[in-house]
């Protein structure tokens, strides 16, 4: 198959990944040899077939309706790159103009 | 001396400590001053909690003096894949995007094994979020084998399997999304075990494929595996796809023989390309079992060529999704940027190693808008077909036996290609597809003395079974033995 320069930085910014012209360069060179692998399954006929979702038949599980202790407010944010007024701090979300 | 205690069974040691034979300091000592000493040469810790697990030693010992219970791994010294969260001790899925991240919670199999009196030495190396083959995609320092430093101890738990095989722990817990319990464990010439997709919480496992993540133990011995397993299976609130299953007697499967046990061997494992070396030792051990009363049995698993592509589908659309939280707001590396988008990207790119990269675009492109139906879908739906091949393989035969790797041990910086690295787990990626258990227990050596492991595979929740047939191979083939470099008198 054929993949672009253009269409893996698409993808690139898709997945959130700022990459530079070299590693977009080699990921499409994996990436053409990786979905030509992939490929395979085309052969296969799968109508009718359902999707698998888990090993062993279960019905998903309700939890009970129940308060369950969590983590302090300062507990959760000890491991922020940075903290302010007992929030996680970020950059402006608006593009700054 | 202290080569009997670190390369004792996890149970024996258990059994002694009670027995105030040893204490859990002693035992803990020796396996620290092991890491410190050798560790170094192989690469198996990332991190290591030397005075926590003192003061837990320290406590275990005290319980055994006032004749409390301290739980059948009482004082046992066991080490942590780094994808697997320990409160109070640094996690980082081998990946800098997670450096110096320090959980505020253990994962559900971390409180249960030390609910069952284990002490955990430290947290081990791996590839980075669990992708890899051969540990050397870990984002910090590469694991060799102990059987030959030239080569790879195999992947993903790498640092699992190698610090097994080097006495510098008792037993580990693995993760095994397509092989990364078993293809190392066979590297190393280790017992290790993938339980049935849902037999063990993954609450606390950091999600890599969330349909095929499976913790599990990897040991010297199928006892100790069966040990470890018992203390960890079962239901679980907070993982909503664990089964109510949990797996007490496990044990009492490995006295029992394989007397009258129906053993298939799937023709297509051993039609492709395999080593005559690794093909003679599976044979070996499906001798053992038929010299202990087995039968055996050709298989087809017809859909085995396709678990390759389908994996390679299913795991990236899945890691390409669980990897979206590592953006640099609530924990890891934040890089340096103008604005959020441009903060996540920058971040996201600093953070993550290129085989991650790799796979969250494989992921990416699987998901986009459009594609869903011809990518994710159908690889969905052949996993269906495989797991359906598994079914009517067990209506014919109880347990599978087939090779675990198509060759031993490889060198470092071997593989030039990922498809190249992708093939090392050509035969054990289709028992995750398909949700059911593996076994992997030594089966020998080649002739330039690398380890080579016999897999075997069971029906859904029927590990019993494996531990049952895994214990006769063991018995018959010799079991996990000791690296010459890493015994007294061994270079240093």
């Amino acid at each position: 198959m054929q993949l672009t320069r253009e269409e893996v930085a698409e993808i690139a910014q898709l997945a959130r990944l700022a990459l530079g012209d070299a590693e977009l360069d080699a990921l499409r060179v994996d990436l053409v040899a990786i979905l030509d692998h992939v490929a395979a399954l085309g052969e296969v006929d799968t109508t009718g077939v359902e999707p698998m979702t888990h090993a062993v038949p279960t019905v998903l599980r309700l939890r009970d309706d129940r308060v369950e202790p969590s983590l302090p407010v300062e507990v959760a944010l000890a491991d922020a790159p940075v903290v302010r007024e007992g929030g996680f701090e970020v950059p402006a979300i608006i593009k700054a103009g | 001396m202290s080569d009997e205690l670190v390369f004792a069974s996890a149970a024996a040691t258990a059994r002694r400590i009670k027995a105030r034979e040893v204490s859990a300091r002693e035992v803990t000592d020796a396996f620290l001053a092991r890491i410190e000493a050798r560790d170094g040469a192989l690469g198996a810790y990332l991190a290591v909690d030397a005075a926590g697990a003192r003061a837990r030693a320290d406590a275990i010992d005290a319980a055994v003096a006032r004749g409390d219970e301290v739980g059948p791994l009482g004082g046992v010294p066991v080490g942590v894949k780094d994808v697997i969260v320990t409160e109070g001790l640094v996690t980082t899925a081998a990946s800098k995007i997670l450096d110096g991240w320090v959980p505020p919670y253990d994962a559900t199999a971390v409180a249960r094994l030390r609910a069952a009196g284990a002490v955990i030495l430290g947290k081990l190396n791996c590839d980075e979020f669990a992708m890899g083959s051969s540990n050397e995609r870990s984002g910090y320092r590469p694991c060799v084998n102990p059987w030959d430093p030239t080569r790879v101890p195999g992947g993903s738990s790498g640092g699992s399997a190698a610090a097994v095989a080097a006495g510098l722990a008792a037993a580990t817990l693995g993760t095994d999304t397509g092989g990364s319990i078993r293809q190392p464990a066979a590297l190393c010439g280790v017992v290790g075990l993938k339980p049935t997709y849902g037999r063990v919480s993954r609450w606390g496992a950091i999600a890599f494929a969330s349909s095929l993540d499976q913790i599990g133990p990897l040991a010297r011995t199928v006892e100790d595996a069966a040990l470890l397993l018992e203390a960890i299976a079962g239901l679980d609130p907070r993982d909503s796809t664990s089964v109510d299953a949990p797996a007490p007697g496990l044990r009492a499967a490995l006295g029992q023989g394989a007397s009258g046990l129906k053993v298939g061997l799937p023709k297509e494992y051993f039609e492709g390309a395999i080593d005559p070396e690794i093909a003679a030792s599976v044979r070996a051990a499906g001798d053992a079992l038929v010299a202990a009363g087995a039968e055996l049995r050709e298989v087809s698993l017809p859909h085995t060529k396709y678990a390759l592509p389908t994996y390679y589908i299913v795991a990236p659309a899945e890691a390409s999704s669980n990897l979206a939280r590592y953006d640099g707001v609530r924990y890891g590396h934040r890089a340096a940027a103008r604005d959020l988008g441009d903060l996540y990207a920058r971040t996201r790119a600093e953070g993550f190693g290129p085989e991650v990269k790799r796979r969250i675009m494989i992921g990416t492109y699987a998901l986009r808008a459009g594609y869903y139906d011809a990518y994710y879908k159908k690889a969905q739906q052949v996993r269906a077909l495989i797991k359906r091949d598994f079914d009517r393989a067990f209506e014919q035969v109880d347990v599978l036996l087939t090779p675990t790797t198509p060759a031993p041990a490889f060198a470092i910086g071997s593989k030039a290609t990922p498809i190249d690295m992708y093939l090392a787990d050509v035969f054990t990626l289709a028992c995750n597809l398909a949700g059911i258990p593996g076994l992997v227990v030594p089966s020998g050596a080649t002739a330039a003395g690398l380890p080579i492991g016999a897999q075997l595979l069971g029906k859904p929740l029927d590990e019993a079974t494996l531990v049952r047939a895994g214990k006769v191979i063991e018995d018959a083939l010799g079991g996990t033995r000791r690296p010459p470099a890493w015994t007294t008198g061994g270079a240093a």
